[in-house]
């Protein structure tokens, strides 16, 4: 009953282009940003339940967020530009460690030239952006490839950047600052004189991080490059013939997907983890942020949301309940089971659903737009 | 001489443990090509013939069964559960996935692999099983061309025996049997295939059996190697630059592909290594398949792609 458009008229083409076609939407989504900016702080703050502890925010919400961002990002190559790509936790690494040098400042001995490039250590802010923008760089190095590769091809190629990278971070002692366990320090997270400490802080810093980019990135994918993006999905050779250039459409899928993996990769490094090791960035995350992409819905902003959630959500679950009735498992067979229900709900939701939980969605929505009446 | 020597011995330990990639990429072609899911299970069938082999044979050998006797019954297990894997993966995920595109089947895959490998552990133990199947001693050859000669592994000269086996009765199989021309008449095109008559399900079945056994051979030779344990599913990710320079539906490619990764790494590693920090045969591979991509889309040996509107 309340989810109806009746007596919503437009009367122009942008109004029929808007973000929210029915006014619903945009109400729905205006109290979820509300609940989540307001009323999970204040729930926090005050201890009330669900945030008896910080479990939730820590181990639930600021993973989620940041997982989240990144399936953004990853689905900008993949959903919506239908490059796959197994080497997004590498871009999330160089974001990472881009930043770290940044924030704590780099320097370049060139011997030879006598000289030396010191750059001094930037703010947080400053450092985690210009690590998006290290990601996308390399993103982009990578990228070409996809101008002759393709599909599953591709996929195999990204991995070259996949372990690449996670050599390079490992084996490199520059990157670490010569640290001698090869596992580094995010900095203190001051933003313009606010120090970010309390899980309540580094959530809302997050949660911002997430709904600017995430709104960017729904308004990108709406626009001019996004239908380039999409028309080269459906058939390169098709959108090639009408006049969208491949490299471009290609290269700046690539730049903007590897940009907010980066950034992500630069958060979940300073925010989340606080201390990390190259393992952090590893095969299985670049795994994960696919199988979140295509649970969530291949190209659809809010599905990288939804399909993050499930991902991480599952496995939580899975250790909770054992746990919760008092089964008397051994952990690792309680490993193991939970290998055997994630990899079966994985399969049984791509048979079920192959175009993830963005279709679901929208198939309710439809449904619920004719209510009572079945068609 | 001395190092023309070295060069030898790195050149053929590269090429024998080339080989053993092959095998496991192998296993992913048969299956690319005759129902175009890109497998990545393969490592995790691995996994799981080789544990099903091993404590098999560990448990026949401890009830009293003399050696050969236990080899024999441990193979036949190993393949009933390869057999019974198949018939699962048919019957629950591929068949029902039937038509979509590749992206989503790989991930099926991926879901498979989750499964495997929870599965395996749970039913026969997540330790290190060592498997005694074949004399890993090394030989000494050359001996009167080189001071001391160019060592070769006894274990790497059988896995290139089995391989050159597998590969031939393969051969044999796809060209000479009714079974085979119809895999290959389903690889072609399998609704053109299914019309005139060919059981879809039964032949997409034989695929995952034949991979699965081809999967159990390289349990054999790869546990042998390392010992039947958790590490095994990596292979799969080190089978993947195999197949991409070879091409994704070529099994000579496979072969050929496995010898060309398994030499490049081992000299990379021994001569580019040392002045790059050691340890690049973790990602040299992935970039030779890159540069190999840059040149041939579609692989050294792939069916040309050809595209239409």
């Amino acid at each position: 009953m309340l989810y109806r458009e009746t007596g919503q008229f437009k009367s122009n083409y942008a109004e029929d282009m808007a973000i929210f076609p029915i006014r619903q939407d945009g109400i729905a989504l205006g109290v979820l940003l509300a609940v989540a900016f307001i009323g999970v702080p204040l729930l926090a703050t005050l201890h009330v339940w669900p945030f008896g502890t910080d479990y939730l925010l820590w181990a639930i919400l600021l993973p989620f967020l940041i997982l989240a961002l990144a399936a953004i990002g990853t689905n900008i190559l993949v959903g919506y530009c239908g490059q796959i790509s197994l080497g997004s936790g590498a871009f999330m690494a160089i974001g990472a460690y881009s930043a770290y040098k940044l924030a704590t400042g780099v320097h370049i001995p060139l011997a030879w030239l006598g000289i030396a490039i010191t750059i001094p250590p930037l703010p947080v802010l400053a450092s985690i952006l210009l690590g998006g923008l290290a990601a996308a760089g390399f993103g982009i190095a990578f990228g070409i490839p996809s101008l002759r590769i393709k599909g599953l091809y591709l996929a195999v190629a990204t991995l070259a950047a996949q372990f690449f990278f996670d050599w390079v971070f490992l084996r490199v002692p520059w990157f670490t600052n010569y640290a001698p366990s090869g596992s580094v320090n995010a900095p203190e997270l001051n933003f313009f004189g606010v120090i970010v400490q309390t899980p309540i802080q580094r959530y809302l810093l997050c949660l911002t991080f997430v709904t600017v980019i995430a709104i960017m990135a729904k308004n990108l994918v709406r626009g001019n490059l996004g239908r380039q993006w999409m028309a080269i999905r459906d058939m390169d050779i098709a959108a090639e013939l009408i006049g969208i250039r491949p490299l471009y459409a290609k290269l700046t899928a690539f730049a903007v997907s590897s940009f907010i993996v980066g950034v992500a990769g630069a958060l979940w490094a300073f925010v989340y983890l606080g201390s990390w090791e190259p393992l952090a960035f590893s095969i299985d995350r670049s795994l994960d942020l696919l199988f979140m992409v295509i649970i969530g819905g291949l190209g659809s902003i809010m599905g990288s949301f939804v399909g993050a959630a499930f991902v991480l959500i599952v496995p939580v679950m899975l250790n909770l309940i054992p746990a919760e009735l008092g089964v008397p498992l051994s952990t690792q067979t309680i490993t193991h089971l939970q290998f055997i229900i994630f990899g079966s709900l994985i399969c049984y939701l791509l048979i079920k659903e192959p175009r993830g939980f963005a279709r679901l969605i929208s198939i309710g929505k439809e449904k619920l737009r004719l209510w009572p009446f079945p068609y | 001489m001395i190092a023309l020597g070295q060069f030898l011995e790195v050149l053929i330990g590269g090429l024998m443990s080339g080989v053993l990639y092959s095998l496991v990429a192998l296993g992913f072609v048969l299956i690319f090509k005759a129902s175009g899911v890109f497998n990545f299970a393969q490592g995790a069938m691995v996994l799981l013939a080789g544990l099903a082999l091993v404590r098999a044979l560990d448990l026949l050998v401890a009830h009293g069964v003399p050696f050969w006797a236990a080899i024999v019954l441990g193979i036949g297990f190993g393949a009933a559960i390869m057999a019974a894997t198949a018939w699962l993966i048919e019957r629950f995920v591929i068949g029902p996935l039937v038509n979509q595109d590749g992206l989503t089947l790989f991930m099926s895959t991926i879901g498979v692999t989750f499964v495997l490998e929870g599965a395996a552990e749970m039913i026969f133990g997540s330790d290190v099983y060592p498997l005694r199947l074949f004399p890993t001693d090394a030989w000494f050859v050359f001996e009167d061309l080189f001071p001391g000669g160019i060592l070769v592994n006894k274990l790497d000269v059988w896995g290139a025996l089995i391989a050159g086996i597998l590969v031939a009765g393969l051969a044999i199989f796809f060209q000479r049997t009714k079974t085979g021309r119809a895999l290959r008449a389903v690889a072609d095109d399998h609704l053109a295939a299914h019309s005139v008559g060919i059981p879809i399900s039964w032949i997409w079945f034989v695929v995952w059996l034949v991979a699965g056994l081809v999967a159990l051979v390289a349990a054999t030779v790869w546990g042998t190697k390392l010992g039947v344990q958790f590490s095994i599913t990596f292979l799969a990710l080190k089978a993947l630059p195999v197949l991409i320079i070879g091409g994704l539906t070529s099994i000579p490619g496979a072969i050929v592909g496995g010898l060309v990764v398994g030499a490049g790494e081992k000299i990379a590693e021994v001569y580019l290594g040392p002045s790059i920090g050691g340890g690049i045969e973790y990602w040299f591979p992935y970039v030779l398949a890159l540069a190999v991509l840059l040149v041939r889309p579609q692989g050294l040996f792939g069916e040309r792609i050809i595209e239409r509107i």
